[in-house]
């Protein structure tokens, strides 16, 4: 349990690992997926290449879409990209390098899952036996009453009676799969090749002062909007609170109500009268029943001006010529 | 417990022990992947070769430049090797030495991998298996009235269990491929390790003392990279914060330090958050129109990258050094300050 919580720690330092984080996940979701996926072939000439292709391509595109939607550098991209000019000139570099960094991520865990569905042969087999040469191999069942398309359809699955002890399916099925981890692995070396050239290549051509520039402003803007939407969270929660006690303080000034004895002039001990302001006067059934009407038919107009302007007491020492040395104003309540 | 969180902060510490980390990270993953991996020979002559040794190959050189990819010292290499001269000077000792330590670390994955394969044995068994000599092995009658290509077919088979009926000669030829395999495997470890050893052995009779120059300042040039990029995230924070202080003022048309300041003379000025008031702390912003408009403007009409420097003076004076004029609003001569705005104190009665 600590060690989870270390690792999140590590990983909630700032929000570029968090980022890197959430797609390792998916991409790990994707993997699990696949292997825990019961993959069943339907072994008919019109279907198989629709649902391979389909398993193969459906997933990786759902996966997409969940990176970006989870990258919270899509909001804030989103965000610069359509905001009015204003105040502040758009830079188009950072609006780039955002979107480059979060395709980049979300393209991590389709591609996990086309590799893996390369590597692993199943799909390919699937969609591709019918395109085999059968007179490469020998055995083909020939006795079955079948044409030559539909057998080929048939080699996905195991369990089909045609194919008991021929070896024809197994050859067939190992041809395909080595084709199709061989296609698997050239992606994989494409990708890898592309990586290493970018990383090598790319400090030669950029402007890396430019670079520099860009990625301080991306990280600033990323920061400043999780700054401003806490602002406004502490601020709505002072608001809240300033209006309710507002509301509190009108609702003693009702006739029925009666008024409380100012705080600074009572004489009762210090916890006692923590406890007497809290209860804003209120103290009887009636009077809450009364407020919590109030409360619910005629909610307060969202304006606290008046509390946070009312009088504050404030101490002054004077010289004996009447000049103010020194003014403390009390805490206010 | 403790042991864990100590190993992790050893090696995020510095870069190189975080990529001796990833490194061995990588091995096993390399391991793993072999293991995960369907190996499935083709049995056909014309692939059987392609298959095994491309698979002898390829992963390794996969693993290698990955090992480059994920390597955060290739930038750093790169771009010192581009940077322009200006007032520090260039070391080519710098350069190869870190060249030389990333190609070690990445050359680790890779020779894990090649091992494990040879040690395995599939990969050389449907490599070399149309290359052997059926006699040797056994009662071979069989093979006496077929063709060269039949023949050839049939030897192709023998990686497959399922696909060559005479188990006996199959076992055999499996075992002996194996055999070689292992010791070609064996070999290549010794190698490895005897280059490694040699190298290490060796290197201090050499340049001893300008090798302790040149480790010092690559470490140097890769912790200076770090720092520098934590100072900026540490500076993008504090002005975002003054930033956005500033906004929410400008909106409500307040200084924000109305009473705060006059009570708060005496003290030097480092005022802690949790000394400010409620009322501090609503920003100015006290009506629901306000708020709407903060809201609205945030996104209409974003406030300006130029923090004024009389707030800055009494806030985060530490933090933000010198002029914050590098936003790209290209204000680099202006300074906003505005106008002074008058305090001053309506009290309403009740």
């Amino acid at each position: 349990m600590e060690r989870l919580k270390l690792v999140l720690q590590y990983f909630q330092s700032n929000s570029e690992s968090i980022s890197n984080g959430i797609c390792i996940v998916l991409a790990l979701v994707s993997v699990k997926l696949y292997t825990s996926f019961d993959f069943n072939c339907p072994c008919l000439p019109q279907y198989n290449k629709l649902y391979s292709l389909g398993v193969m391509t459906v997933p990786p595109i759902i996966f997409f879409f969940l990176g970006v939607l989870v990258n919270r550098h899509t909001g804030v991209m989103m965000d610069e990209w359509m905001r009015p000019v204003g105040n502040r000139s758009k830079n188009p570099a950072v609006v780039k390098y955002l979107f480059s960094a979060m395709i980049q991520r979300a393209l991590l865990a389709p591609m996990v899952w086309i590799l893996v569905t390369l590597l692993d042969g199943k799909i390919f087999i699937c969609a591709f036996s019918m395109s085999v040469d059968p007179g490469l191999f020998s055995g083909v069942p020939n006795n079955t009453g079948l044409d030559m398309v539909r057998i080929m359809a048939k080699v996905p699955c195991k369990e089909d009676v045609i194919f008991q002890n021929s070896s024809f399916r197994k050859a067939v099925s190992r041809y395909v799969r080595c084709y199709s981890q061989a296609v698997g692995w050239s992606i994989l070396l494409f990708l890898i090749i592309l990586g290493a050239m970018g990383r090598l290549i790319k400090p030669c051509f950029e402007d890396h002062a430019a670079f520099l520039q860009t990625r301080y402003w991306s990280n600033y803007l990323d920061v400043e909007q999780k700054l401003f939407d806490e602002t406004c969270v502490l601020h709505a929660r002072d608001f809240a609170r300033k209006c309710v006690v507002q509301f509190f303080e009108d609702m003693t000034e009702d006739s029925i109500l009666r008024l409380p004895h100012p705080s600074f002039i009572s004489k009762v001990g210090e916890r006692w009268e923590e406890e007497e302001e809290r209860l804003h006067g209120v103290t009887k059934q009636e009077q809450m029943d009364q407020l919590l009407n109030k409360w619910y038919y005629g909610k307060p107009e969202l304006d606290v001006t008046r509390i946070a302007h009312r009088p504050r007491p404030c101490v002054t020492w004077q010289d004996p010529g009447g000049r103010t040395l020194y003014s403390d104003i009390m805490a206010p309540a | 417990m403790d042991k864990f969180r100590m190993m992790f902060q050893f090696l995020q510490s510095n870069q190189e022990s975080f990529m001796n980390g990833i490194c061995g990270i990588m091995a096993l993953a390399s391991a793993q992947m072999y293991s995960a991996f369907e190996f499935s020979c083709p049995c056909m002559p014309e692939y059987n070769y392609t298959y095994g040794i491309g698979l002898l190959i390829v992963p390794p050189i996969w693993f290698f430049l990955l090992g480059f990819v994920l390597n955060n010292n290739v930038s750093v290499l790169a771009e010192e090797w581009k940077r322009p001269t200006g007032s520090r000077t260039k070391d080519p000792t710098i350069l190869r030495y870190m060249f030389c330590s990333i190609t070690q670390r990445s050359l680790i994955a890779p020779a894990l991998w090649v091992s494990v394969t040879l040690m395995d044995g599939k990969s050389f068994l449907c490599a070399f298996s149309i290359n052997l000599d059926i006699e040797k092995f056994g009662n071979s009658s069989f093979v006496k009235g077929m063709s060269e290509t039949e023949k050839i077919r049939l030897l192709a088979r023998i990686p497959c269990k399922d696909l060559f009926e005479h188990q006996e000669i199959r076992v055999a030829a499996t075992r002996y491929i194996k055999c070689i395999s292992q010791a070609c495997g064996w070999i290549f470890l010794l190698m490895m390790t005897f280059t490694a050893f040699l190298i290490r052995a060796i290197r201090p009779c050499f340049t001893q003392a300008a090798f302790l120059k040149t480790k010092y300042w690559s470490h140097y040039i890769d912790i200076e990279r770090k720092m520098f990029d934590e100072t900026c995230k540490e500076h993008a924070k504090s002005f975002a914060k003054v930033c956005i202080q500033q906004y929410f003022e400008n909106i409500s048309g307040e200084m924000q330090s109305l009473h705060r300041h006059r009570s708060g003379k005496d003290d030097n000025g480092d005022e802690d958050e949790d000394k400010r008031s409620d009322e501090d702390k609503l920003l100015g912003i006290r009506a629901q129109d306000d708020m709407n408009k903060v809201l609205w403007n945030w996104h209409t009409c974003k406030p300006a990258l130029a923090l004024r420097k009389d707030q800055m003076d009494g806030e985060n004076n530490s933090k933000l050094n010198g002029k914050i004029n590098e936003g790209f609003n290209g204000f680099a001569n202006g300074h906003p300050h505005e106008t002074k705005k008058r305090e001053w104190a309506v009290y309403y009665s009740k």
